[in-house]
């Protein structure tokens, strides 16, 4: 019986070693969002290409979109443009340009190609906040009814559309049609 | 004498260095009191960019935007309470270095009283242990002469 005792350090140290590795495998910037299912929060900002059009949360109803978060100061936005070019024939994509310089934005658009709907200007990061958002390029998927279905942070890329978005992008546009 | 106020004064300025090494902002507010709590919300808040930073400590524009929010909030009359109900709806808990007591936390804040339990009864277990009488240390009669026998062999050898 006390042989056994003998065991306790390396049962622990096996119990603490599991749980390490899991440790390791986990992504300690990966947060739940905290909007999922939820409503797209209200707004009211003007339009990145018209500064006298005003947007509003009902510009983004009626259809299955992806609701880009931007940037030109970001770098990673900018190797993610060119496939959210390739996306937009599938998808409708709405660009928030976020906390971003109206001129140097509507230039990047114009040299890189505008996969965009249309975009919303938000200079002050106010829509930012109440999405949650914490950094470019964010990427919410936002059903017909303008409730948030998913949310990816970083850059989507073909295996991120493949794996995670477009699963759930395909089945809101059949529940759409249906 | 004058080693002593050298010695303060030294301490008194590693102390204001601490405070600089904070971000700094300039933010107007109605009295002292609301001032306090603006500081005591970035110590409790966590910046949702950075890994580890609290909300007041980080330079990263999202942490600007929401020290920003914090005093707008604190500016409309809110309570402590309802900033940080406002921050967990958009960020998650995860913006809370206190987090709240829920089934999900349950874990988070019992498990030190667990531990701190668990190594009471140790404890008390190897305390208890410690005292136990290791046997009686009577000897019946033939153990007696042999006990002498020993001890008498052991002085003739000397």
């Amino acid at each position: 019986m006390k042989r056994l005792y003998l065991f306790i350090p390396l049962v622990i140290f096996i119990a603490l070693a599991l749980l390490f590795s899991k440790g390791l495998k986990l992504d300690p910037t990966a947060m739940p969002s905290a909007l999922i299912d939820q409503p797209v929060p209200a707004f009211s900002l003007p339009s990145l290409s018209s500064e006298q059009r005003l947007l509003t949360r009902d510009d983004l109803l009626g259809e299955v979109s992806l609701l880009n978060v931007w940037a030109t100061w970001c770098p990673s936005c900018r190797h993610e443009h060119p496939y959210l070019m390739e996306l937009a024939d599938q998808v409708r994509i709405i660009g928030i340009n976020y906390k971003d310089d109206r001129a140097a934005a509507l230039l990047w658009l114009s040299a890189l190609g505008d996969p965009y709907a249309f975009n919303v200007f938000d200079q002050d990061g106010t829509l930012g906040v109440d999405l949650g958002v914490f950094g470019a390029p964010e990427t919410y998927i936002i059903d017909p009814q303008g409730m948030v279905r998913y949310k990816h942070v970083g850059v989507v890329n073909e295996r991120v559309w493949l794996e995670r978005l477009k699963p759930l992008v395909v089945k809101l546009l059949a529940e759409a049609d249906s | 004498m004058k080693r002593l106020f050298l010695a303060l004064l030294l301490l008194l300025s590693a102390g204001l260095s601490g405070a600089a090494l904070a971000a700094i902002d300039t933010y107007q507010f109605a009295d002292q009191e609301t001032r306090l709590r603006f500081y005591q919300l970035n110590d409790e808040l966590r910046c949702p960019k950075c890994q580890n930073q609290a909300l007041g400590d980080s330079n990263s524009p999202i942490a600007i935007d929401l020290r920003r929010e914090v005093h707008r909030l604190l500016g409309e009359g809110n309570s402590d309470r309802e900033i940080k109900d406002y921050l967990v709806a958009r960020y998650g808990e995860y913006v809370l270095y206190r987090p709240q007591l829920s089934s999900h936390t349950l874990m988070l804040w019992l498990t030190p009283l667990a531990l701190l339990l668990i190594g009471l009864a140790v404890v008390l277990l190897m305390v208890k242990r410690r005292k136990a009488p290791h046997g009686t240390l009577t000897l019946d009669a033939t153990e007696q002469q042999r006990l002498k026998a020993l001890l008498a062999e052991d002085k003739e050898l000397k």
